[in-house]
């Protein structure tokens, strides 16, 4: 091969890269970009198109479905804010004593957690959770919802809030103990607050799983009051079942908006990362 | 007074005896250095004392309590840690001023005890950074006020000098027992360096597999070492031991295949009282002790030069005498002149002797 001919395949080789990549991107984007512009458009249908007049109407047209909002703003919020208090509490507790509690095979109860949690999902055991609920007498109650994603989503927070609560070296808590500290002092003083950038990751990755959960409330809800926007969001459609285009992308736009901002405050006020060790 | 004893102390992990019936008493305000090799029970020692660890037999006692049975919180020591266990999310002052607030100490009292103990150690500009901002000689101090703020009963140190460089040991050696001297509190330090011990401590107690081999004042543990392996562990090189025979006769006699070392009378007497004619001992000699000779004679010991380390101040010479290695130690800056033979002569005071067994013997 000549040398010409090895850097025109070279060049061509890259061109080949760099639009796959961009279609690949672009696969990614396109959405994330329909839902920004749809949404000011009056005229807004599946494709990305640049809004022509630029409206809020299909805001305003959104605000006024009490159903929707309600939904949004106190039903999905108590069940999200509810189940990452719950969750972020319970892991934390829970990481702290398998990490901290002489116990034998406290790595085993860990794996053996994550591992049975991502084998038996949820929609296969939604039945058996629904039998359950049905007889706790928790059928269409928050407190149903709450309690089903705890459930769910406590294995993977306890393994990753472990990490962090494994990194804090035992002198920390020994001088603690020396200096005279109880031992809900040493866990209040000193444990926690190290691994609190791990319960901000385990509440915002708690929160957004329950604001996008679909199956469970609409499953262990009965009544419209109680709803999530996740289900709220069918209030859009026509009775003939199709979607009303213009209102989807509004509320879309709003329903994503919380876990934006929660994202952004936790990365700005903490760093956002799965692992553990002291960053001082 | 007692402040810190052990009565017949044992502690197992597993089958593991960490600590094997350790006895001791640790008067107020001595201080006392644990010293020895890794995995001796030096640490789980000090641990015990803090309330660290619960022993599985024996009793403990601090000041006029049995502690034996109480936690760490309720015993009233303080500890400075290896890695300083500093807390990262808390200021420096809030770190020295942890022990007052867990016992309740008013803010304003807190912070004059937190002011005034940091201003004694030196850190007194430094109380508002965190401790990832200071240097790792002031996270030492640091550590250490925090030990002192609520005036403890006993301070413990475990190995608090070995992350520090070289420089700053030595400096924070000669600060630590300057320290000491002034509060007069107890103190009970953990290491495996004996030169630290040596500068430290009012008594060294070196331990060996879970047991305390000797515990006395740091020359009387230079001078008479109580084992081969106390005398082998002090001492920088430590000591030089060599498995000889003693034997009387004509000439009473050290010997070997190649070793002849001639001995008082009285004194091959003494040894073969205790050993047996032409028996098993090992004699020892500290490298400094030693001297090079122009010839043979009938105190000398003779072999060929292994390596020759000059260190500035003084020089180490090791030979190979009769299969051993042999360390001298001379005190000059000239790098010493070695032959391929090389004498070494000593005074008969500063032989050691040791039953094969490792226990000193000792002329009544």
């Amino acid at each position: 091969m000549s040398p010409g001919v090895r850097a025109a395949s070279f060049v061509f080789g890259r061109i080949a890269f760099y639009v796959g990549a961009c279609l690949f991107a672009a696969f990614f984007v396109l959405p994330l970009l329909w839902l920004t512009v749809a949404p000011f458009s009056t005229l807004a249908n599946l494709s990305v198109q640049w809004p022509d007049p630029w409206s809020l109407q299909n805001f305003e047209r959104v605000f006024q479905n009490r159903f929707a909002i309600r939904a949004l703003t106190q039903n999905s919020v108590i069940q999200a804010a509810g189940g990452m208090l719950l969750v972020t509490l319970c892991a934390t507790l829970a990481a702290y004593a398998l990490s901290r509690a002489a116990i034998r095979g406290t790595e085993v109860i860990t794996y053996g957690l994550v591992l049975f949690s991502s084998v038996v999902t949820g929609t296969a055991a939604m039945v058996p959770i629904f039998l359950m609920v049905f007889q706790l007498g928790l059928i269409d109650s928050h407190l149903a919802v709450i309690l089903v994603f705890t459930g769910g989503l406590l294995p993977a927070a306890i393994f990753i809030m472990r990490d962090f609560v494994d990194s804090i070296p035992r002198s920390y808590e020994e001088s603690a103990m020396v200096a005279g500290a109880s031992s809900w002092a040493v866990f209040r003083d000193v444990a926690l607050p190290i691994v609190r950038p791990g319960m901000m990751v385990v509440g915002v990755w708690a929160f957004v799983n329950i604001w996008g959960g679909f199956l469970i409330p609409f499953i262990l809800l009965r009544s419209p009051d109680k709803m999530p926007a996740s289900v709220a969001i069918y209030s859009f459609y026509t009775e003939a079942g199709t979607p009303l285009i213009t209102l989807t992308a509004a509320y879309s736009l709003l329903y994503s908006l919380p876990v934006l901002l929660l994202y952004l405050f936790v990365n700005w006020k903490y760093g956002f990362r799965f692992f553990g060790g002291i960053k001082s | 007074m007692a402040l810190v004893s052990f009565h017949a102390v044992d502690k197992l992990f597993g089958t593991v005896r960490a600590v094997d019936g350790v006895s001791f008493v640790i008067a107020d305000g001595e201080f006392v250095c644990l010293l020895g090799p890794s995995g001796c029970g030096k640490t789980t020692t000090l641990r015990l004392i803090a309330g660290l660890e619960k022993p599985t037999a024996g009793t403990i006692r601090i000041g006029n309590r049995d502690v034996t049975q109480l936690p760490a919180k309720d015993r009233d020591v303080g500890m400075v840690f290896q890695d300083y266990a500093l807390y990262p999310h808390m200021s420096i002052a809030e770190n020295i001023g942890y022990p007052l607030k867990v016992r309740k100490v008013a803010v304003r009292d807190r912070d004059r005890r937190v002011a005034e103990v940091a201003e004694h150690l030196q850190i007194g500009d430094l109380l508002a950074r965190r401790p990832s901002q200071i240097s790792g000689g002031q996270q030492q101090r640091t550590s250490v006020a925090r030990a002192v703020v609520h005036k403890p009963l006993v301070f413990l140190f475990d190995e608090p000098l070995s992350n520090l460089d070289a420089k700053l040991r030595l400096e924070a050696r000669s600060f630590l027992k300057h320290l000491q001297r002034e509060l007069g509190v107890t103190a009970v330090y953990v290491t495996h360096d004996q030169a630290e011990a040596m500068a430290l401590a009012d008594r060294i107690a070196v331990m060996h597999e879970g047991r305390i081999v000797q515990m006395a004042p740091p020359l009387e543990v230079y001078r008479r070492p109580a084992t081969t392996f106390v005398a082998n562990f002090l001492g920088s090189p430590p000591m030089n031991l060599l498995p000889l025979r003693v034997q009387t006769g004509k000439r009473p006699r050290l010997a070997s295949d190649e070793v002849e070392f001639a001995l008082e009378r009285d004194v091959a007497d003494w040894l073969v009282a205790e050993v047996g004619d032409d028996g098993d001992l090992v004699a020892g000699v500290r490298p400094e002790h030693l001297r090079l000779e122009r010839e043979r004679g009938p105190r000398t010991l003779s072999g060929a030069p292994y390596a020759v380390e000059t260190l500035g101040p003084e020089s180490l010479v090791t030979l190979r005498v009769d299969g051993a290695l042999l360390t001298v130690r001379l005190f000059s800056d000239e790098p010493p002149e070695v032959a391929d033979v090389v004498h070494l002569g000593l005074e008969p005071q500063h032989l050691h002797f040791f039953r094969t067994s490792g226990e000193r013997l000792e002329q009544a």
